[in-house]
């Protein structure tokens, strides 16, 4: 495997007539990364995910993996990459283990005990003999991550994981990529559950429109959107008054408490003159926003 | 490339439509036979009809010239027709196309399947009419086009060699069905568009004008096996079967192949 990282798209564009589904896609995905590719539905995270595949071909740009093209070296470009789009598809007529044999004998083949091994990770060994046609929705999920484990994948691309599962099922299917992750495996997580993301991602991407238009550490996102306080006085008009007056700009009441945004040092001088004109101050809080928040303000900023 | 083949087979092997079609091909010699049992007089203005009830052999030829005309292209189409258009439509080509083989492997493989099961078929269907016509009339000598008479061992080997020959017209059926299947991505539009089209190629011999390029239609070369049953043997429908079949096994399936390596697997 080179050094090159798992996941590098450049200017990737995908029109459909007159339709521009994908505009212009940069995205880096570094090793070790759990890389959570947010957007709307329809915002152009699964056409991306095709492009990287090698499933449809990009009408401008390029993506790589591993330093590899797939529409240059075909299915070599595949080698140490796995995972599905628009969820995992098998062959109903056929059992999950008779799948997952098929899958194995086009990657060159596997040993039978292999096959077991990843039908224990998902918990399917005891329904392996089983036709996928009878298999619900959440076992066909996991089948399509035992199917992926199944070519030792260094690189996994996984398209809304968890959509359609019970509470239980994205349970379980957060623990197993969590479990993956740690396993060194990098990710890719296309979703628009947020909780999801924030719980598993290190870093993240959101596409709008077809555009990127953030791409970077989780952290960093949800720090950029501190520095937010709300400020609960026994008197707060007069807490207000102190603040202004103390450099504290756009401070304003709501809903009985004093919102404001300051650097610390100003907060730490703010705190003190409240202290000293006789305020007393019950609650000093920061405030940080959720990766929801900031989702919606970013994705609905434009639509407005 | 035969690890995919094999799979090709298998997945045929567990799909309901496969048994269908290799059924009909076995029941009809069995419905001739049991018809020529219960009924006086036969097909006495087709080749070999005449002789029917003479010696087992001749009654796979009889339901050749039957089947060719809409059963056997309906039998091929079911599966040619189906085989890439149904793994669009389930989601499962990019399941494999994001596996370690290139597009033109597995295109490769779904031809080689589904000829295979066309050759299949054929021989099916030679098969059960030879041992069930064999079991009424017995096992006897088989009378040529030109009247002469040759051996049960010689008439096998010449019922052996048409099979053989009426495949490659076959194997142009099956060909256009998997560029139907792969263009419209839909198993029903493929299947129906390639039985009109094996009707439009016998149609179209039996047009007035159309003489001139009879030799070259489709439709005349499943009666190239004739050659074979005259005495001495006829090449000149033999050969000319050969090539002009090639061509229509190639063009489609070329096309097909350029469209499949091609094609934007996205939202099926």
């Amino acid at each position: 495997m080179s050094d090159a990282p798992p996941v590098a798209a450049r200017g990737l564009v995908k029109r459909y007539g007159d339709i521009t589904a994908v505009d212009g896609v940069d995205l880096t995905v570094e090793r070790g990364d759990v890389f959570g590719y947010l957007g709307p539905n329809g915002a152009g995270k699964t056409t991306s995910l095709r492009m990287l595949l090698g499933l449809i071909r990009p009408t401008e740009g390029s993506a790589q993996l591993f330093g590899r093209d797939p529409l240059e070296v075909g299915a070599r470009a595949l080698d140490g990459v796995a995972g599905f789009v628009e969820g995992p598809r098998f062959y109903p007529y056929l059992s999950g283990r008779k799948n997952l044999r098929l899958l194995g004998d086009l990657d060159g083949g596997v040993p039978a005990s292999r096959i077991e091994e990843v039908l224990d990770v998902v918990e399917l060994r005891d329904r392996g003999k089983d036709r996928v046609g009878g298999y619900s929705h959440g076992m066909r999920q996991r089948l399509g991550i035992a199917a992926s484990l199944l070519r030792e994948p260094q690189l996994l691309l996984l398209d809304e994981p968890t959509t359609g599962l019970d509470p239980a099922g994205m349970r379980d299917m957060r623990e197993l990529v969590k479990r993956l992750a740690g396993e060194g495996i990098t990710i890719l997580l296309s979703s628009h559950i947020l909780a999801e993301v924030e719980e598993l991602c290190n870093r993240v991407a959101i596409i709008r429109s077809g555009r990127i238009i953030y791409e970077g550490l989780l952290a960093e996102l949800l720090e950029s959107a501190g520095g937010g306080y709300s400020l609960r006085a026994t008197d707060p008009q007069r807490a207000l008054t102190v603040l202004l007056a103390h450099g504290v700009e756009g401070a304003r009441l709501v809903d009985g408490e004093v919102r404001f945004q300051a650097e610390p040092a100003v907060v730490e001088t703010a705190s003190v003159a409240l202290g000293r004109a006789g305020i007393g101050i019950s609650a000093l809080v920061p405030q940080t926003a959720t990766l929801e928040e900031l989702f919606l303000g970013m994705t609905e900023e434009e639509a407005a | 490339m035969a690890r995919v083949y094999k799979w090709e087979v298998l997945k045929l092997l567990a799909q309901k439509r496969t048994y269908l079609g290799l059924g009909v091909a076995m029941a009809v010699p069995l419905i001739f036979t049991g018809v020529l049992i219960f009924k006086t007089g036969g097909p006495n203005d087709i080749p070999l009809g005449r002789y029917i009830r003479q010696t087992g052999l001749a009654l796979p030829f009889v339901v050749l010239f039957f089947m060719s005309i809409w059963a056997f292209p309906l039998i091929t189409a079911l599966v040619a027709g189906d085989i890439v258009a149904a793994e669009s439509h389930n989601g499962t080509l990019k399941t494999i196309l994001t596996r370690s083989r290139n597009r033109g492997q597995i295109y490769g493989a779904k031809v080689l399947a589904a000829f295979t099961y066309t050759l299949v078929v054929i021989i099916a269907m030679g098969l059960v009419g030879t041992v069930a016509a064999s079991i009424e009339w017995g096992f006897n000598p088989l009378t040529s086009l030109s009247g002469s008479t040759v051996s049960a061992g010689h008439g096998l080997g010449l019922l052996a060699a048409s099979l053989a020959l009426y495949a490659w017209p076959m194997a142009a059926i099956a060909a256009f069905g998997l560029f139907l299947s792969t263009v419209t991505r839909n198993s029903a539009a493929a299947v129906v568009g390639t039985l009109m089209w094996a009707l439009f190629m016998q149609l179209l011999g039996v047009l007035p004008g159309t003489e001139s390029i009879r030799p070259y239609l489709l439709g005349e070369q499943f009666q190239a096996w004739h050659g074979f049953l005259r005495t001495p043997a006829d090449w000149t429908p033999v050969v000319r079967a050969l090539w002009v079949c090639a061509l229509y096994v190639a063009l489609p399936l070329f096309a097909g192949y350029l469209v499949f390596v091609r094609r934007d697997v996205a939202g099926e």
